[in-house]
């Protein structure tokens, strides 16, 4: 079936521009700088149209770092709320996958799909600029298909 | 008009970290600041306790990924004095060398933030690139970018060749230059002075009464730095001097961070010249104590203390961490007294906060009668909640 000419502008505005919300739900930081050096100009993946915003209203993607503990796992759930649709929530780090290193203390969820729906995960303690790039290059492929 | 609270955080665009500050304000003027930590609380101190020495490395440098090396040292100059073994002199010498690397690139990363809050994002991608050079060196020293994971207990894991201390020196040197710049902006730049300038100040006699560290403390006059006040590893055979500026605002803190890059330049210099050679590690047993020992460093942040209760086992008993960022939280409630709404960002990043490190402490307060608990009931409460779950 041919889509619209509008679905196709909001398709085509939205690869070109995917705006992210960065939040740490209890990382140790390892991530945070790692996706902030992805955002600098070694890596510069501005070059995709991708920005960091700071207001969950604003934001396409969220890239949710750490383990969620009892505490933040409430808010990384409003922030998620607050997001508009369609939103696409990446998990950044083996913590935020799994729980990683941290998983069994006591004050600890099991990863970022514990609380919120999940659409990408990336690996690696921390993980590297290059995977987040990789990560984005294949989510943008993936909003393409869909 | 009455007083009006704001409340900032968990998520908010003046912060790159959960923490949650409350203010209250009468118009644009705050008349009083409260902090609520605890959203990257892991329970890494009890975790410690359910793990070996061993797997405490991997818990301990993943306290902060900021300031990784500095936990990762503080707990195996515990453990090391608690197992009775002494590192070799060239183990030592790579420690502190790796130490300053993530001095530098720690200051690096800060000078980007701050300038960031301050709305000056050229700042902010030049200090990120040329913090790319020190994050190749850590690379190529340690396999790693982040958690470097150099150091086990009686030595580091792997050495430094000619070649590669050949190719540090000209990447420091290169950088050494670059740095001058970020000096000349605290000093010169209108605009950067301007909104730095008279912000958040904290006088000598506040920092030194609420136990400042670090920066934050040698920004308002006061002499700390761990590296010069008690002998530890091999800094009283290095020749450096400790920054000290006397204005106390957040212009203060910007120069005493841009001119210790230089000195770690210096510092890192020195270290790969007086190198001795020889052996990188002794081996090291498996149990510790009984002990009771409490190590110091100083973190980029400040002054990282942490205490560590060794029974013999292999595991720690009791084990404690007091990071430079939760020393320095008192000292901000206060320069937040009598300024404006606009400076609450440039306030916050002024003293570096690291909220993964601080999140140690909680007081724990019952949400439904807002009562704290006691010891005793606390002992209940975790006997019940780990009969409870089975353990992994």
């Amino acid at each position: 079936m041919k889509k619209s000419v509008i679905a196709r502008i909001k398709e085509w505005a939205r690869l070109n521009s995917l705006w992210v919300l960065h939040f740490n739900s209890g990382a140790c930081n390892g991530c945070d700088i790692e996706i902030l050096d992805a955002l600098t100009p070694r890596y510069d993946v501005e070059r995709f149209g991708i920005r960091l915003k700071a207001s969950p209203r604003h934001a396409d993607v969220l890239l949710a770092s750490g383990p969620v503990n009892h505490q933040s796992a409430a808010r990384l759930k409003r922030i998620y709320d607050q997001m508009p649709d369609p939103k696409i929530v990446i998990a950044v780090g083996t913590c935020a996958c799994s729980g990683g290193v941290f998983r069994g203390c006591y004050n600890i969820h099991s990863g970022i799909d514990s609380a919120v729906p999940v659409d990408a995960y990336i690996t690696g303690c921390p993980v590297k600029p290059e995977a987040i790039i990789d990560a984005v290059a294949k989510l943008i492929n993936k909003v393409k298909a869909a | 008009m009455g007083l009006v609270n704001i409340a900032v955080g968990p998520q908010h665009p003046a912060l790159k970290e959960p923490i949650n500050f409350s203010f209250q304000t009468d118009g644009e003027r705050i008349v009083s600041a409260d902090a609520r930590i605890g959203y990257a609380h892991r329970g890494i101190e009890k975790g410690m306790e359910q793990n070996n020495y061993v797997q405490g490395l991997f818990l301990t440098e993943r306290i902060c990924g900021i300031c990784s090396h500095a936990h990762s040292m503080s707990y195996v100059m515990a453990v090391e004095e608690a197992m009775k073994i002494e590192p070799p002199k060239r183990a030592q010498y790579i420690r502190c060398i790796v130490g300053e690397l993530e001095r530098l690139h720690s200051h690096l990363l800060w000078i980007g933030v701050a300038a960031h809050e301050v709305g000056f994002d050229t700042v902010f991608m030049y200090s990120w690139k040329d913090r790319e050079v020190v994050m190749d060196i850590l690379e190529r020293l340690s396999g790693n970018r982040v958690n470097y994971a150099i150091n086990i207990f009686g030595g580091v894991k792997r050495d430094i060749d000619a070649e590669q201390a050949k190719d540090i020196l000209k990447k420091i040197e290169k950088l050494e230059k670059r740095l001058q710049y970020y000096i000349d902006i605290g000093e010169h730049e209108p605009s950067f002075v301007a909104r730095f300038k008279d912000v958040g100040v904290l006088t000598s006699e506040q920092a030194s009464s609420l136990g400042a560290v670090g920066p934050t403390a040698r920004g308002s006059g006061v002499t700390v730095d761990h590296r010069k006040d008690d002998i530890f590893a091999i800094y009283h055979e290095i020749d450096f001097t400790v920054c000290i500026e006397q204005a106390g605002d957040a212009l203060a803190r910007y120069i005493v961070r841009a001119r210790e890059l230089v000195e770690s330049c210096k510092i890192i210099r020195q270290l790969l010249e007086k190198m001795p050679e020889g052996e990188i590690k002794v081996k090291h047993p498996r149990k510790a104590g009984p002990a009771e020992v409490v190590a110091r460093y100083e973190a980029p942040r400040g002054e990282d203390v942490h205490y560590l209760w060794a029974d013999g086992s292999d595991k720690p008993f009791r084990y404690k961490v007091r990071a430079p960022t939760l020393a320095a939280i008192p000292a901000t409630l206060e320069m937040f007294k009598n300024a404006h709404v606009a400076d609450i960002p440039v306030i916050i990043a002024s003293i570096d906060p690291c909220i993964s490190c601080t999140d140690r402490a909680i007081a724990l307060t019952d949400s439904r009668t807002g009562s704290t608990m006691s010891w005793k009931e606390l002992r209940d409460f975790s006997n019940r909640w780990y009969a409870d779950r089975s353990r992994r």
